[in-house]
């Protein structure tokens, strides 16, 4: 049974309305994609820092996000709070362990970071119990809806508009004010900055916060949609590598394209081929990495 | 060079001498035996996406542990558990399974909680010659090829459990069949079951479609299914996946054009996703407490169950683990012995009824005979929180519905 087999197979039921689900589907899945990897390539872009705990923030924002939510009742008093709690673990994280480390090798930060990850995936275990939390849908947002093409959970589709939201801001945060433009000139140049007497190390650590707190949003964000539990973090923290090498490392417009792009290519893999579907975004990888080294936005010798 | 020689054969003297008062008396060493206790490995998933499954069956197998200790044991000896995490992986659960029998010298292996770990934890015990009594389901640890006399399987096995379903759901709900599957051991298994029973019904399958182990996202595979429009879609995955995907499939309003049956319907899964998410699903499982109502058997367990964990009702793995661990427990005693092969003897002639109704371990493959219980998931009218499931039918306890002995390769 090839593949083949398997596009023969699907075709006779394939329709334009399947498609557009499909594509639709990829989207959503994309938005928490281009979420974390947007976080990741910030914090990389500015620090050239690989953070690997992106993942066990991203867990704990799910997990602080139901805990809120169960305490008070509102979805949108923990999607306010939730990002302020991971922004603070993430200005400690940077002032107390991962400053000490600038001036060494990149790889410092890296397992830094790494260990930082594993403390965090026990301290959820210790606090919440090894079996996770019952996720909840907001209360407005359960059932599905009818989008021309068939029936598209709410919910999803609140998350695809939430996502560009954040996105928009976060864009607009760059684009239009100092610290904006502060950021922008320190992932091209951060020599010039300190000559122009900007205080480098406290725009470090606010573009830390500002990561882990886009890590803990996709948390909660992502919560709704899947089981909360210690370990939700490691296989979606490979998955936002992988949008980052595609997009660039350190290039914004970058992590949110190939997010929703790798979304896409994995919803439509999963159509044709179910197997091949967690294959599908390494394959793109690869793909990009042959073609453009430096992924699809990216500057070459970042790493360097 | 003569004096060096001389030295060293002193030493020699000095370190036989040493050896020979370090050694303890014969006596000693039985009277040591009596009273050392009977130790149990129980490798399970404590992390990972089995984990609430997996502390349950540690917390259950505990109590079975503790009322033979309350018993007074054997001889004096009392039994200790020795639970290890084998992480889902079936490496790692080779892994602990060796050290428990070597380091921890551990006498019998009970637990495991996957089609694939059961397998590796077997090959260990296989070849240490060690009894092992797997409480998780599977189907190959029966056959010729896997199996060995120090096997024994205490749990319900796919062709038991997803054919009982496929016989419910067939006739009831269509013919028309997607498989929503894990790729691993378990899933294939379970395909394979309820298409074998299927068969014989006129079912056809329209689509298997594999899912990696763990995964948390199966929203893309579900407009193909819906666009497929079966009669019904099973779900053969288990744990956080079948959380996953039962919630994902109400999401997306799948239940509106078909209905969702699983082989293996979790207590501990539908507690984790809640009511709406497994509203209308059903399907198959060893136990559930409800049973209490008509099973005398099943209202002593829980109530020491409940007694010993705060009102906390059984699992049904958790119920497979007191199950598991009770088996070897009295075969002890009716053996008179902790010896394996006499403990083997008086486990193929157990009849026992510890929880659920009458079992026993048939011969050929020690695969404990039992009911397979139909359930479906409540949403409405729920007593309390753990009020759950209405039990739909009882498939009893009979050797008709398994592979026979020959199928599985043994000679007859």
């Amino acid at each position: 049974m090839g593949i083949g087999f398997l596009m023969s197979n699907i075709m006779t039921g394939l329709t334009l309305d399947l498609l557009c689900m499909q594509i639709l589907t990829g989207i959503a899945l994309g938005s928490i994609y281009a979420l974390l990897a947007l976080g990741l390539c910030l914090i990389f872009g500015m620090l050239t820092v690989v953070n690997f705990a992106h993942g066990a923030f991203f867990m704990v924002g799910a997990f602080l996000g139901v805990y809120f939510l169960g305490l008070t009742g509102s979805f949108w008093f923990s999607l306010l709070v939730v990002p302020l709690i991971t922004g603070v673990m993430g200005l400690f994280t940077e002032r107390f362990l991962v400053r000490p480390m600038y001036g060494r090798g990149i790889d410092y930060p890296l397992l830094l970071t790494f260990g930082l990850s594993y403390v965090l995936i026990e301290l959820t275990r210790i606090i919440f119990g090894i079996e996770g939390m019952p996720s909840i849908t907001p209360e407005g947002l359960t059932g599905s809806v009818n989008v021309g093409f068939g029936y598209f959970p709410k919910y999803r589709l609140f998350l695809i508009a939430a996502t560009a939201v954040i996105i928009l801001c976060i864009w607009l945060f760059i684009q239009k004010t100092r610290y904006g433009l502060i950021i922008k000139a320190g992932s091209r140049d951060q020599e010039i900055l300190k000559v122009l007497g900007v205080d480098i190390a406290k725009v470090w650590l606010l573009v830390f916060a500002v990561g882990t707190a886009i890590a803990g949003l996709s948390g909660i964000l992502a919560s709704p949609t899947r089981s909360v539990n210690p370990e939700m973090g490691i296989p979606i923290l490979a998955e936002s590598f992988v949008v980052t090498v595609v997009g660039g490392m350190g290039s914004p417009v970058g992590a949110v394209v190939a997010g929703l792009l790798v979304g896409i290519v994995y919803s439509m893999t999963s159509l044709f081929a179910p197997d091949l579907a967690e294959l599908s975004i390494f394959v793109v990888m690869a793909v990009v990495l042959i073609i453009r080294p430096q992924g699809l936005f990216g500057k070459a010798g970042l790493m360097g | 060079m003569s004096r060096k020689l001389n030295t060293n054969s002193q030493r020699r003297k000095l370190l036989i001498g040493g050896a020979a008062v370090a050694t303890t008396p014969f006596w000693f060493n039985i009277a040591k035996a009596q009273t050392a206790p009977i130790k149990i490995g129980f490798p399970t998933p404590l992390t990972g996406a089995f984990s609430a499954e997996a502390q349950d069956q540690a917390r259950a197998a505990e109590l079975a542990i503790k009322e033979f200790n309350e018993a007074g044991g054997f001889n004096g000896r009392k039994a200790e558990l020795l639970v290890r995490d084998d992480k889902l992986n079936p490496g790692e659960a080779a892994t602990r399974t060796l050290e428990l029998i070597e380091k921890d010298k551990v006498d019998y292996v009970v637990g495991s909680l996957s089609a694939a770990t059961q397998l590796s934890i077997n090959a260990v015990c296989k070849e240490r010659k060690v009894i092992f009594n797997s409480i998780s389901q599977s189907d190959a640890i029966n056959e010729v090829k896997d199996w060995s006399i120090y096997t024994f399987h205490e749990a319900l096995n796919p062709t038991m459990t997803a054919g009982a379903v496929a016989r419910y759901a067939i006739p009831r709900f269509g013919k028309k069949i997607v498989f929503l599957t894990a790729d691993y051991a378990y899933g294939h298994e379970m395909v394979r079951a309820f298409e074998r029973a299927g068969k014989k019904m006129g079912a056809t399958t329209l689509a298997d479609i594999r899912h990696p182990l763990g995964a948390a996202d199966y929203s893309a595979f579900l407009p193909r299914i819906k666009a497929l429009n079966p009669d019904i879609l099973v779900l053969c995955n288990f744990g956080r996946d079948l959380v996953n995907s039962a919630k994902q499939c109400t999401d997306f309003g799948l239940k509106n054009s078909m209905k969702i049956v699983t082989p293996v319907l979790l207590y501990t899964a539908r507690q984790a996703g809640g009511p709406e998410a497994f509203e209308g699903i059903m399907g198959g499982t060893s136990y559930y407490w409800g049973l209490e109502d008509r099973i005398p058997s099943a209202k002593i367990f829980n109530d020491r169950f409940r007694k010993a964990y705060g009102g906390a009702v059984p699992s049904d793995y958790g119920a497979l683990g007191y199950s598991g661990i009770r088996s070897i427990l009295q075969a002890i005693k009716n053996a008179k012995s902790t010896d394996t092969p006499k403990v083997i003897t008086a486990l193929e002639q157990l009849k026992y009824d510890w929880y659920k109704g009458p079992e026993y371990y048939r011969k050929c493959d020690h695969q404990a005979v039992q009911s397979v219980i139909l359930i479906d998931s409540k949403s409405k009218n729920m007593k309390d929180k753990y009020d759950v499931f209405n039990i739909l039918q009882i498939d009893p306890t009979s050797e008709e519905n398994m592979r026979s002995c020959a199928e599985l390769g043994f000679k007859v």
